[in-house]
């Protein structure tokens, strides 16, 4: 019995197995690997250190077309014509043009169509390919996991690695399997599983573990779809998710910019089709999750697993029995002015924010504009904003009039970039505004200084900002 | 990178789990395109009672008295002692540079989120992670009227305590290897140079899609 599951375990591997050996340089006897890294994204915010490190070292990228940068970060979402009126994000933003001058690298600069959140840009463009190992200075590089990729968010000091030696020094991680089995009911989404998985694992659920999704409901979804459950894979602590690759992944990638054509698209795609865990591959660890018991989700609290469905109430500190979990959960009623047993449905907005690396896509701005389709946003709220993934998101937005529909309901219709995902830019919130938000963190001070953020999905943003507070999607 | 080897150090005690990197160094402060200066901004939101700014001097800013590492008991720890899942968030390595330039050495918690783990490393912050019984010990002791002061031997891979008690770590044997010989991982990578051409090429021949 115990040679025949060795031998099954030697024969058989998981995707994430896969995908690590194929990239391994060579191992150190303590089982340290260098990692070969096929694609490099660079954005303002975490590589001039970098750059000026290679510098200060006199050396050159180890292979410039590996990279692709891109500001998003800093970058303003209106009037982009007269530049960034912020002086020290403006020398951010060109340090960053300056650096892909001197190194060679290939950048969509602030003014060209291409620009975007890294993260939607690179697969929007072909960069990302089934298979490739792919870093950025950047915790939800995990999103790229979404094409069979093994993707994962590495700091300054990595990316001045990467880029001198194209290798990054890693340890494999153990590997988790999360199955959303049957399907999902109408009305609820890709971020519904993400942050339903997070409210179940947990923030630290994850860490030490490459997760794969799997699952019939998985499979059902986009590779829009798939990119928001990867991107929050970081939300539940664990260094990357990856789905195995099929024909809806093929399909996405097929015609992009920088995909393969001719004979060696046909080659690509053969060495694509072996990109999923074999049957019998055992995974450290396994969790199944029922796709029809999720309900549309709304964070509550300061961190993303303060999660509940939006038909629910908001917890009671007082029911918890770890006390160090009671005492955050005390301290994040506290941060959001909420009350212990509030329905979901009772808690008002100022803002909306649609948009971000996790719901930027053009199927996420479909889903919003769906629902905001002749209706009109709440006087109550402040603003409401859509702020697209890309140069290229939008463009095709205003092909398909999604634009119109935004502004005739009340939202503003912006230029693309992270906007008040992380409010590095102006779009922030004020001291005690609340914000439902198609981002992924609602961490103390994230979108602004006692700025309350709750996560949501597309549909859900726009139906809390026609509404004025949170409601069920499906009953609009 | 300057080595480590022995430190040690009065232990500042920040009763939270989940830190995230967005607390530890609010993003305003991450259009710094330098390395150094983060120290005074560190925890910023929880540490000033006004909103920090990049180039506000923080000399004169009113200072939260509820925040511990306001508390005069601990004006010189450089041991950060915490809860679970420290440095959750964002891959900014800000947070273990501000962390650094403030003077923390050493971080202790029951677990720390990957990417801050990793870039702790990288700047000669030495995380340590602790079983969660020995971290109420250590913190019960670290809130009393006096702080206490913690050695680390990186070398022996043990923690001495106050009371005497030694508690032993684990430290994956290539970052100790590092930290205590304060080497420059990149030029350690480019020792294998040839092998990573040699794969390099390889890879090309069977993925060349990918080039």
């Amino acid at each position: 019995m115990f040679r025949s599951q060795t031998d099954r375990a030697m024969s058989t591997k998981t995707l994430y197995d896969k995908l690590w050996e194929d990239h391994l340089v060579r191992t150190d006897e303590d089982g340290t690997g260098l990692l070969y890294i096929d694609r490099h994204l660079v954005h303002e915010v975490t590589s001039p250190q970098a750059f000026e490190g290679l510098r200060m070292a006199q050396r050159q990228p180890w292979r410039s077309n590996a990279v692709i940068a891109t500001p998003d970060h800093n970058v303003p979402t209106t009037n982009r014509a007269s530049g960034i009126a912020d002086p020290v994000a403006r020398v951010q933003v060109e340090t960053l043009d300056r650096n892909c001058a001197e190194f060679g690298i290939t950048e969509f600069g602030m003014n060209d169509s291409r620009q975007g959140v890294v993260h939607v840009v690179g697969p929007e463009q072909g960069l990302i390919l089934p298979g490739m190992t792919v870093v950025c200075g950047d915790s939800h590089t995990s999103t790229h996991g979404a094409l069979g990729a093994l993707a994962f968010g590495i700091g300054t000091s990595e990316v001045e690695h990467v880029l001198a030696t194209q290798c990054l020094i890693q340890k494999k991680s153990k590997s988790m399997r999360i199955s959303i089995d049957g399907e999902l009911g109408v009305g609820v989404t890709a971020k519904d599983i993400v942050l339903a998985i997070i409210g179940e694992i947990g923030t630290a659920g994850g860490t030490g573990y490459v997760i794969e999704f799997a699952g019939d409901a998985i499979r059902a979804l986009s590779m829009e779809g798939r990119m928001t459950v990867c991107n929050m894979t970081i939300e539940a602590g664990a260094r990357a998710g990856v789905v195995a690759v099929d024909e809806t992944t093929i399909e996405y990638v097929k015609g992009r910019p920088h995909a393969p054509v001719g004979e060696v698209w046909n080659e690509a795609v053969r060495f694509w089709q072996k990109l999923h865990t074999d049957d019998g591959a055992v995974f450290d660890r396994e969790i199944h999750i029922d796709a029809a018991g999720i309900a549309p989700q709304v964070t509550w609290g300061t961190s993303p697993e303060m999660v509940v469905s939006v038909l629910d109430r908001v917890p009671d500190p007082a029911q918890e029995t770890d006390l160090t979990r009671a005492e955050g959960m005390h301290r994040a009623l506290e941060y959001m002015g909420l009350q212990a047993g509030t329905p979901i449905r009772d808690i008002s907005v100022d803002l909306v924010f649609i948009g971000s690396c996790t719901n930027g896509r053009i199927e996420d701005l479909r889903a919003a504009a769906a629902v905001a389709r002749g209706r009109k946003v709440s006087d109550k709220l402040v603003q409401a904003l859509v702020v697209p993934g890309s140069g290229l998101v939008k463009e095709q937005a205003e092909k398909e009039g999604l634009d119109r529909i935004f502004i005739e309901a009340g939202f503003e219709w912006r230029e693309p970039g992270c906007s008040m995902c992380l409010a590095m830019n102006a779009d922030q919130l004020k001291p005690g505004q609340r914000c439902a938000s198609t981002s992924n963190r609602n961490f103390e001070g994230r979108q602004g200084k006692d700025g309350r953020t709750h996560l949501v999905g597309p549909a859900m943003a726009a139906a809390a900002a026609i509404s004025g507070h949170f409601v069920d999607v499906r009953e609009l | 990178m300057e080595k480590f080897t022995k430190f040690s150090g009065i232990v500042v005690p920040m009763d939270r789990s989940n830190v995230d990197t967005d607390a530890i160094i609010p993003k305003q402060f991450l259009k710094s395109i330098k390395r150094s200066g983060f120290g005074p901004n560190l925890f910023d939101e929880w540490r000033y009672l006004d909103q920090g700014e990049p180039d506000k001097d923080c000399s004169g800013r009113p200072l939260n008295p509820s925040f511990v590492l306001n508390d005069p008991r601990y004006r010189n720890a450089t041991i950060l002692l915490t809860r679970a899942n420290f440095g959750c968030g964002s891959s900014r390595e800000h947070a273990p540079w501000a962390l650094a330039d403030y003077g923390f050495k050493v971080i202790l918690a029951p677990s720390f989120a990957d990417i801050f783990f990793n870039n702790c490393f990288k700047n000669g912050i030495l995380p340590i992670v602790l079983k969660e019984e020995t971290a109420d010990n250590i913190f019960s002791a670290a809130t009393q009227e006096i702080p206490i002061e913690l050695s680390v031997d990186l070398q022996s891979q043990q923690l001495l305590l106050p009371s005497g008690e030694t508690i032993s770590f684990d430290v994956d044997p290539f970052r100790k290897h590092c930290l205590l010989e304060g080497l420059d991982d990149i030029g350690l990578t480019l020792q294998h140079r040839d092998q990573i051409r040699a794969f390099e090429e390889r890879r090309r021949n069977a993925a060349p899609w990918v080039f």
